[in-house]
């Protein structure tokens, strides 16, 4: 740094090129800004802790050198006028809101990023100052630590947009199964499962018939008994077969869909409520399975 | 002129071999319980040009099971198994037959 700023001393030219390089710099950082509001109105109160913070860092070039004060100034201006927002500049104020905010530590993190960002800018202007006919070169922050910083913040704001399915959300309950006598399982958290689903109860219950070949009924407290011994693993698997068949949307992998039934055709269509597709399922064929064993040969 | 690659004739409407639009007929192994621990496995759906006796035949030795066709009204025959053997009848079908892993579904738990 304090090589550098002896250059910058000498340096006549000094002037308009870090201005020119820290404007490009200024664009290529405001464009991720831009984005994420629109991915969502979250991120909208990221987006002015981030500008608080980036005043900060001017800040702290301030108190390196004296040499650049003027500098900042004009850097200061350019944000302004480039922004138009109602974030003020003045060191004190933003003590204030920070303090008022509370969110001293969770800028932190922030901060320093900004500052990696800042000594990044003052390496790029040396450059410039060293070569002129690199000046073309010169884009700010590369693409990708742009990309990797937004997803950082994205993920660290709203998981869920970035592709964090581990949220209460996407959470199901793992079944809970109770030996029922002895060859009768209880079923004890279908409702609780079918409403986290998004299904009837009935619908998840059919499908489990069909698929473990046996039978059963609900009981009082709204439990599913089933005829025959199984583990929840086992139940857990048909259940997640049950998943992917009917409640993921094929295209976007939300599971916030709906089973609707198209009167006209009596087919069963999945409406995913995230993405707006459509997709057919087939019905759970329950007699589809070619019952033999004991009962036939009881029968026989 | 056949020496030029464009004029090679070349219909976009021919069969590719691998549409997936027309309805499979898919290979269901299905799973039962019978009494304790004992189970059945059913292998329904297999494409009529198969001898399924002698399909029978090599699997029971393969498994070390006991097994035989039931004939059903309105799904045909089907082979019956002694035990679970849902993946082994999966993975004979596949490199024996030559069936493809998407047309056969497996059922259970």
């Amino acid at each position: 740094m304090s090589a550098e700023n002896v250059d910058l001393g000498f340096d006549p030219t000094l002037k308009k090129k870090k201005k020119k390089s820290t404007k490009s710099f200024d664009e290529s950082v405001s464009t991720p800004k831009e984005t994420t509001p629109e991915v969502d109105d979250v991120l909208s109160g990221l987006k002015k802790k981030k500008k608080k913070s980036k005043d900060d860092s001017e800040k702290d070039d301030d108190s390196k050198t004296t040499s650049t004060d003027d500098i900042t100034e004009a850097l200061g201006e350019l944000k302004l006028k480039k922004k138009k927002k109602k974030t003020t500049t003045t060191l004190d104020d933003f003590d204030k809101q920070l303090e008022k905010a509370g969110v001293l530590d969770d800028n932190n993190d922030t901060n320093t990023d900004n500052n990696n960002d800042s000594n990044n800018n003052d390496s790029n202007s040396n450059i410039n100052n060293k070569d002129s006919s690199l000046e073309s070169q010169d884009v700010g922050l590369p693409y990708n630590d742009l990309l990797s910083r937004f997803f950082k913040v994205l993920s660290q704001n709203n998981p869920e947009l970035a592709g964090d399915r581990s949220g209460s959300k996407f959470r199901i309950p793992p079944p809970i199964c109770q030996r029922e006598g002895n060859k009768k399982t209880a079923f004890a958290n279908v409702q609780e499962i079918a409403d986290k689903l998004q299904r009837s109860p009935e619908h998840v219950i059919q499908y489990l018939f069909a698929e473990l070949g046996t039978s059963g009924s609900v009981d009082g407290q709204k439990r599913l008994i089933i005829r025959g011994r199984f583990q929840p693993k086992q139940i857990e698997n048909v259940l997640r077969r049950y998943i992917i068949e009917y409640v993921t949307c094929k295209t976007c992998k939300s599971i916030n869909t709906q089973l609707r039934k198209e009167s006209s055709n009596r087919l069963f269509f999945l409406v995913c409520n995230s993405c707006g597709s459509t997709r057919s399922v087939s019905s759970i064929k329950t007699g589809f399975q070619a019952n033999v064993g004991r009962k036939k040969k009881l029968a026989v | 002129m056949s020496s030029i690659q464009n004029l090679k004739s070349f219909d976009p409407f021919a069969d590719t071999g691998d549409d997936d639009t027309q309805p499979t007929n898919y290979i269901h192994i299905r799973i039962q319980q019978r009494n304790g621990r004992k189970t059945l496995t059913t292998v329904q759906g297999l494409p009529d040009e198969y001898d399924l006796k002698r399909i029978l035949k090599v699997l029971k030795k393969d498994f070390a099971c006991n097994g035989n066709i039931v004939k059903d009204e309105e799904l045909g025959e089907v082979i019956q198994l002694q035990g679970d053997q849902r993946v082994k009848v999966m993975e004979f079908l596949t490199s024996q037959l030559q069936l493809q892993k998407k047309n056969i579904k497996i059922h259970g738990f």
